[in-house]
């Protein structure tokens, strides 16, 4: 299943829904990237709410779009890791160190546009 | 109730299919939310080794029973290169591939019981049992 991306302002938000395959995480990586570019977006927000597993396929998956991202200019943040998730990750030894994780989307929100303000005051 | 699953696993969608079966069966064992998913998530590491490693293999989940306690075994095995050194694979962060190297000693921080047999050139079998905790017992709980 193809992952929906929105755009808002200058931000991206991808809600991944269901179950996706390894394959799914390839093209979301490809459209970010190339919408990110197209759009001059500032900051993606990735909800992972409704996966209920993340395994180091997955993981290294959001890791790199992040890192791609990030060397185009734009920050991204991840949302919506479920506790349980959370706990299966921690114990298989994925940790996301390099990755800025945020509780929903509302909390991703407002740390792009604190994190963006901080930058333009840099400009 | 199916009391076994077996899933051919030949492409990333059958990934998915082996987590699905192991939670439908999970839940109707009476494993709790956190116990799913740490099973589902052992399986997709393991199932992700077989395409990565082997190209195919095959998983087999079962109900077992040992005295009172009721638990689910989880059979992963292929036909691939095989292991020639377990003791380094099962160290975190060994990988022969791209990975991360977490997938064997990962997995078996998921699940209760964990062995591995794998011969050069013949392939691996990696069974792993995972039992229903009593609530109360100190189990997988929150």
């Amino acid at each position: 299943m193809q992952v929906p991306i929105m755009k808002q302002g200058p931000y991206l938000i991808a809600t991944i829904q269901g179950e996706i395959v390894d394959e799914d995480f390839i093209h979301l990586r490809t459209k970010l990237v190339r919408m990110v570019s197209k759009n001059r977006s500032r900051g993606v927000v990735i909800d992972v709410s409704s996966l209920d597993t993340l395994d180091s396929f997955a993981t290294r998956s959001l890791r790199d779009m992040a890192k791609m991202i990030e060397l185009q200019g734009a920050e991204t943040v991840i949302v919506g890791i479920q506790p349980d998730v959370a706990l299966a990750m921690v114990r298989l030894g994925l940790f996301l160190k390099d990755i800025i994780t945020m509780m929903d989307l509302e909390d991703g929100f407002s740390y792009l546009k604190k994190s963006q303000g901080k930058r333009i005051s840099h400009d | 109730m199916t009391d076994e699953v077996c899933i051919r696993i030949k492409a990333d969608i059958d990934i998915m299919s082996a987590r699905h079966a192991s939670r439908t069966m999970a839940a109707e064992m009476g494993f709790s939310n956190l116990e799913m998913t740490l099973i589902a998530t052992a399986i997709s590491e393991l199932t992700r080794n077989i395409l990565q490693y082997a190209g195919h293999g095959e998983i087999s989940i079962c109900k077992v029973q040992q005295g009172n306690r009721k638990g689910m075994k989880v059979v992963v095995m292929d036909e691939g290169p095989g292991i020639p050194d377990i003791e380094t694979a099962m160290h975190d962060g060994y990988s022969t591939s791209k990975g991360l190297g977490l997938g064997l000693p990962g997995s078996k921080r998921l699940m209760d019981e964990f062995s591995i047999v794998s011969k050069v050139g013949i392939g691996t079998t990696i069974t792993m049992y995972k039992w229903v905790s009593n609530k109360g017992s100190g189990g997988e709980e929150w």
